[in-house]
């Protein structure tokens, strides 16, 4: 499962530009995660402030 | 809003509001939706164009103008300075924008040309009919409603999502999307007059930092890095905190601006039925600099030339709306799109080692005409045996 980081997200969309299931939406300053997100970390790896992290179901 | 327009432009930047204000120049009914409450805010850009580029579509003027360029100064991963500066004695090379104003104007004249806007107005879904864009749904503030359109003109830049729920792919791979951070700081000892660019593996893995002078004591300082080199512990954030601290201890943030920008080669077609992309929804930023502001205003004003024609002549196919992704690939910022991919291509590839030779090379140019393409040409005429490495390319550059 995708965690976004509230308070660490800065709204930039960066994320949903990689995501190629289109499971990411910027909505104005919130970013909304989709059911289809296959939890392939892409869009954790590629964020400027470390804002997204898969975790797994276990620890959540 | 209303229900119907000739032209449904999806967002409100550069890109947007240049489609817009020519939609309605050409005599065609055009509304922008934009998804933020504010136009031109947040900020996610270092807001460096250079003078002609700017100059083509709109006049300097200085309530939107944050500070303007005389040079722009290299360094290499080993510290060594490459100045570049202009022929022309005094001569203004470019600009250093405020975003939230310039965005803003240009809005506001798209409106003033007799455009409609809706901000906090977010496209939801496109309204398609046997594979046709005939409009979107849009959420404005909570209330759902259907705008139609003989064609929409997707601005929607680097999130862009309404060609991908069109069945367009738009996806940036890991390897070419810049992953940026960049700090608006004030305090800090600068050239005022100058750009700087650092380059290095150590300092920006297959990209650069730069600091772009808002005024005297203040400056964009912002970096972008490979998302294939981007990871914890190593991101573009930790890569700029580690420059600040040691460049400018004593410096103020005082805007905190992440963001995306794509330096992969431009979408394969960015047109379909009724539909046409632009800016960096259509992916054409210039790959070798991340610089965009020029290129989303040229392809939005000639996506609505060419939906003006085709909309006239009551054709808007795929088919029709090409003449647009034909026109833009022909044209000058298509052909330094594809010169300047190969030249990323070839620079993200050298060692520190070959980037400090390289610009050891030269230490001072004096381009009558400030361009990359100069400064390319340049400093390949004196490391000859470069002509040898980027083969085909090097040729094309004569
Ligand atoms: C860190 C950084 C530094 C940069 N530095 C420079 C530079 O120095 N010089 C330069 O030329 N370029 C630079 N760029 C690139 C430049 O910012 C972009 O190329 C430019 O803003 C693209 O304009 P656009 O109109 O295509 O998209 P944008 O300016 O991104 O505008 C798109 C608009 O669409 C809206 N939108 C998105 N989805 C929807 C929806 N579903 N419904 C309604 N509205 C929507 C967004 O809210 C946004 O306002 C930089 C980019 C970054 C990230
Ligand atoms: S890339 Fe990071 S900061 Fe930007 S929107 Fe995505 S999660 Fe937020
Ligand atoms: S984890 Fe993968 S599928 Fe899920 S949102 Fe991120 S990029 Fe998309």
């Amino acid at each position: 499962m995708l965690k976004v980081h509230r308070d660490i997200c800065g709204y930039c969309g960066c994320c949903v530009s990689v995501c190629k299931e289109g499971a990411l939406e910027l909505i104005d300053a919130y970013l909304s995660v989709e059911e289809n997100c296959t939890s392939c970390g892409v869009c954790a790896k590629v964020c400027p402030l470390g804002a997204l992290e898969v975790v797994h179901e276990k620890q959540v | 809003m209303k229900s119907r327009y000739d032209v449904l432009v999806i967002g409100g930047g550069p890109a947007g509001a240049l489609a817009a204000q020519t939609a309605v120049e050409k005599g065609l009914s055009a509304c922008i939706v934009e998804k933020r409450p504010a136009i031109g805010s947040p900020v996610r850009c270092a807001e460096g164009i250079g003078k002609e580029a700017l100059t083509e579509f709109i006049d300097p003027d200085p309530t939107w103008i944050s500070a303007e360029m005389t040079g722009a100064t290299i360094v290499a991963p080993d510290g060594f300075v490459m100045q570049l500066s202009s022929k022309m004695a005094g001569g203004k090379v470019g600009y250093v924008l405020d975003r939230k104003i310039f965005d803003r104007e240009l809005v506001w004249r798209a409106a003033d040309a007799g455009a409609d806007v809706a901000v906090k107005s977010r496209a939801a879904a496109p309204i398609m009919e046997n594979g046709v864009v005939k409009g979107a749904k849009i959420d404005h503030a909570g209330k759902m409603t259907s705008v139609r359109a003989e064609v929409v003109i997707a601005a929607d830049g680097v999130e862009s999502k309404f060609a991908k729920w069109c069945g367009i792919d738009t996806t940036v791979p890991v390897r070419e999307i810049m992953s940026g951070v960049q700090y608006v700081m004030t305090g800090i000892d600068i050239d005022p007059e100058s750009t700087v660019f650092y380059l290095g593996n150590e300092v920006a893995p297959e990209g650069y930092l730069w600091v772009f002078p808002k005024g005297p004591k203040s400056a964009n300082v912002g970096i972008g890095i490979s998302g294939k080199k981007s990871g914890e512990g190593h991101r573009a954030k930790d890569y700029l905190d580690k420059y600040v601290k040691k460049t400018f201890p004593k410096g103020k943030t005082i805007e905190y601006i992440p963001g995306g920008v794509s330096v992969c080669r431009p979408l394969e077609c960015t047109v379909a039925d009724g539909l046409m992309l632009t800016g960096d929804a259509a992916r054409v930023v210039d790959p070798l600099t991340g610089g965009g502001i020029y290129n989303a205003m040229f392809t939005g004003k000639l996506a609505a030339q060419t939906a003006a024609d085709c909309i006239g002549k009551g054709d808007v196919s795929k088919k029709a709306l090409m003449a647009y992704d034909k026109a833009w690939r022909a044209s000058k910022m298509g052909k330094t799109i594809d010169r300047n991919y190969h030249i990323k291509e070839y620079l993200i590839k050298q060692p520190d080692e070959k980037l400090n030779e390289i610009i050891h090379s030269v230490s001072k140019i004096d381009m009558t005409e400030f361009t990359t393409l100069n400064l390319v040409k340049e400093i390949i005429r004196v490391n000859p045996k470069l002509v040898l490495e980027l083969g085909a390319l090097a040729a094309s550059l004569r």
